[in-house]
């Protein structure tokens, strides 16, 4: 594995299941008395989050700070870079100060890239979302989630039967989610109205549907994307009810799926618009283990990335 | 003032000494014997009608720090042009017999090739309002091509008056083909390697559509239309059909769109960030073959400096537009004559000919004889060299070329029977 995580082609398919397997450890170690481990001590981690995102934000820096590193946040809101401050100045100010790894959130696509590939800096970069490209950890945390409820694809993913539903033009999730899961060997659908389908996408290694009802019997998991409202000025849908009716998961919905599937979101919900709250709410719903493993998983990435001591170093010191 | 030229080859093959006297060629012979100031035994190597690029940015007034007139003459020089004409989007635009005048007087002022102003279809490129067209066209600048080029005409009447307007005076309407709407916050080609980096497509049908209904209102109303900067396959198409039709339509393409495609574009350097985007592979090879076989009638620079600043940041922050002058004759040797698509006897038409018939330059582009004016440049057809952004003569750095090694090389460059470039290196700045 390289020093950074910008996109999820820069894993092999064995590289992403060890990130996995280390997410895995990390459950069991978290699981007993002792929460800290102490693999990062002394480095710095620094969240340099150019778009409001307290959740992602807030998951990396428990990662980091389970693993002992020292956290920095830095947000665009209240520092220089509301001032116009470039990526560059921002990039090399971090480097002055020793960051050994730059967790970047930025609203425009190819930013984690450029600060990785501009030898501004040399802490390893982890790419935390930018623009519409891709969020990673994120792809990662599903994957392992997914994983935990279907242990017969524990090694691989063949024969699984996922669908990503909503507006996969704007997501960095469903790019992420889409490089990800095929490459463990899901078998992924998109589910969209063709409006939020990008063109190109008919050279993904994914089906396309229009239909959510014709998908909905069939599939394993069942991923719902936020829609965001704006969207609708734009005219990708007419209103928010009628995208509701035809691709929102509705109680109807819901009540078709197989005993087995499960309902993820990756957050924040638009409970209503693209899911209805029984389902958010429903023995179905994985959101909220969602939301924990992603702290496991990005203490795997950082902790990967970051080449902490082996793993047992911290359980030998524990025991 | 006397230059002697010894042994130069030229398109067709035939060896030649050439003798210059002030600023017409007056012999052509074998074995001239003269005592001229200047003798240069040019050993077989090309000798070419000066380039003359119909598309070009030079950023003054307004942006001095990434072009002036004075450093993109220099730089045209050094990639073997005798003749640009500079764009109209400055601060102030020229959209006034004013700057366009400035401009052009800037030009002889620095004296290196020459510099025919284009002037603003509407005021302050804004696509209401036209521009003080006939003024431009009357003033000593003698504007003849009118464009809002790094904005569309998109206002179909707007485009239709400016098309009749200039009838009067035989001048020629230069379209930014780019549909807004279609475009907007647009980053790159729309299709696989967009959907793949999630950058804002910006589909070629927007381009197509503007060339489609401009050739429609060009035939309706008889007047002269010119296409910018062509990319897409369609584009071709489209031109290529209005041209049967005999509509009065002429088109360019740029060097970059000839060689790279968006897959440029993966790892996001804004270096390839440039409008109208790289598009695929398909469309590079329609451009080729049109260009080719005369459908694209000429190759434009599209020369676009700007300051470093302006392209190292993140991807859709950054400015579009790439450099182009001094690397164009190296680009189309390698995407055109390398290829076997076109003979130097075709670069000489697509690069100097005819974009000064489309401009009505008349002492360029002109076939190589006894009384023309010596716009002349020697090219060495087998050299190769390696792009090196830090040694551009442009003030800007911004070449998609960087690293890149590449054929042909211009040794030498003749405006108005003055040597300006010698050995590569600009007159007067050897030593500098």
């Amino acid at each position: 594995m390289q020093s950074h995580l910008l996109s999820i082609s820069d894993l092999t398919r064995a590289e992403a299941f060890q990130l996995l397997d280390t997410a895995e450890e990390l459950r069991k170690i978290s699981d007993g008395p002792m929460k800290k481990l102490p693999t990062l001590r002394g480095r710095t981690v620094v969240n340099l989050f150019y778009e409001d995102s307290t959740r992602t934000r807030i998951s990396f820096e428990s990662a980091a700070k389970r693993l002992s590193a020292d956290v920095i946040n830095f947000s665009a809101k209240g520092s220089s870079v509301s001032k116009g401050e470039s990526l560059k100045d921002t990039a090399q100010t971090l480097q002055a100060m020793g960051a050994d790894a730059v967790i970047i959130r930025h609203s425009a696509s190819g930013a984690a890239q450029r600060l990785a590939d501009s030898g501004w800096i040399s802490a390893s970069v982890i790419n935390a979302g930018d623009g519409t490209h891709e969020h990673p950890t994120q792809a990662l945390l599903d994957a392992f989630t997914i994983r935990s409820h279907f242990p017969e694809f524990a090694s691989d993913f063949t024969g699984l039967k996922i669908a990503i539903v909503g507006d996969i033009l704007h997501s960095r999730v469903a790019r992420s989610d889409v490089l990800l899961l095929t490459k463990m060997g899901a078998d992924v659908t998109l589910v969209a109205p063709p409006t939020l389908v990008p063109v190109g996408a008919d050279n993904w290694p994914v089906k396309i549907s229009y239909d959510l009802d014709s998908v909905l019997a069939e599939i394993d998991v069942m991923m719902m994307l936020r829609v965001q409202q704006e969207r609708m000025t734009n005219f990708f849908f007419p209103s928010a009810r009628e995208y509701s009716r035809a691709f929102g998961l509705t109680n109807a919905r819901l009540g078709r799926l197989q005993p087995k599937t499960i309902v993820m979101h990756p957050g924040p919900m638009n409970r209503g618009l693209e899911i209805s709250a029984e389902s958010a709410d429903s023995t179905k719903s994985v959101v909220l283990e969602q939301v924990s493993n992603g702290v496991l998983v990005r203490m795997a990435v950082l902790y990967t990335l970051l080449g902490g001591l082996p793993l047992s170093a911290g359980t030998e010191r524990r025991s | 003032m006397k230059i002697l030229l010894g042994d130069a080859r030229l398109v067709d093959g035939t060896i030649t000494d050439v003798l210059i006297i002030d600023e017409k060629i007056s012999k052509l012979e074998t074995n001239i014997e003269d005592n001229a100031d200047q003798v240069i035994d040019l050993k077989g190597a090309l000798l070419l009608p000066g380039l003359v690029d119909l598309h070009t940015h030079l950023r003054e007034p307004g942006r001095e720090d990434s072009e002036t007139v004075l450093s993109g003459s220099r730089s045209a020089v050094a990639g073997g042009f005798t003749a640009l004409s500079p764009m109209a989007n400055t601060t102030p635009v020229a959209d006034t017999a004013g700057v366009v005048e400035q401009v052009f007087r800037l030009g002889q002022e620095a004296g290196l090739c020459d510099v025919f102003p284009i002037g603003a279809v509407t005021q302050d490129l804004a696509g209401t309002q036209l521009a003080e067209i006939g003024a431009m066209a009357d003033s000593i600048a003698k504007v003849r091509i009118f464009s809002d080029d790094g904005k569309c005409v998109f206002d179909p009447l707007v485009m239709r008056r400016a098309l009749e307007y200039v009838k009067s005076f035989d001048g020629i309407i230069a379209q930014h083909a780019q549909e807004p709407r279609l475009t907007e916050a647009a980053q790159m080609n729309e299709g696989y390697i967009s959907s793949l980096l999630g950058l804002t497509g910006w589909p070629a049908i927007a381009e197509e559509a503007i060339i489609a209904r401009d050739i429609l209102l060009a035939e309706h109303v008889k007047s002269r239309l010119h296409i910018c900067h062509l990319t897409t396959a369609g584009g071709v198409e489209l031109v290529r059909w209005a041209k049967a039709r005999g509509v009065q339509v002429t088109a360019e393409v740029t060097p970059h769109h000839l060689l790279l495609t968006d897959e440029a574009v993966v790892g996001y350097d804004p270096v390839f960030k440039v409008n109208p985007p790289l598009r695929t592979s398909a469309d590079v090879m329609a451009l080729r073959a049109g260009l080719a076989d005369g459908t694209i009638d000429i190759v434009a620079t599209d020369h676009a400096p700007h300051p470093t600043e302006d392209k190292e940041s993140e991807w859709q922050s950054a400015a579009f537009g790439m450099i182009g002058l001094e690397t164009a004759l190296s680009v189309v040797v390698k995407s055109m004559i390398e290829t076997g698509l076109m003979s130097w006897s075709d670069l000489v038409d697509r690069m100097s000919i005819a974009p000064a018939r489309i401009g009505g330059y008349v002492d360029h582009g002109q076939r190589i004889t006894v009384g023309k004016v010596a716009n002349l440049i020697v090219v060495d057809p087998d050299a190769t060299w390696t792009v090196d952004r830090a040694l551009t003569v442009s003030k800007s750095k911004n070449t998609p070329f960087h690293g890149m090694t590449l054929p042909a090389q211009v040794r030498h460059t003749i405006f108005r029977g003055k040597l300006v470039l010698i050995d590569g290196e600009l007159v007067g700045e050897s030593n500098a």
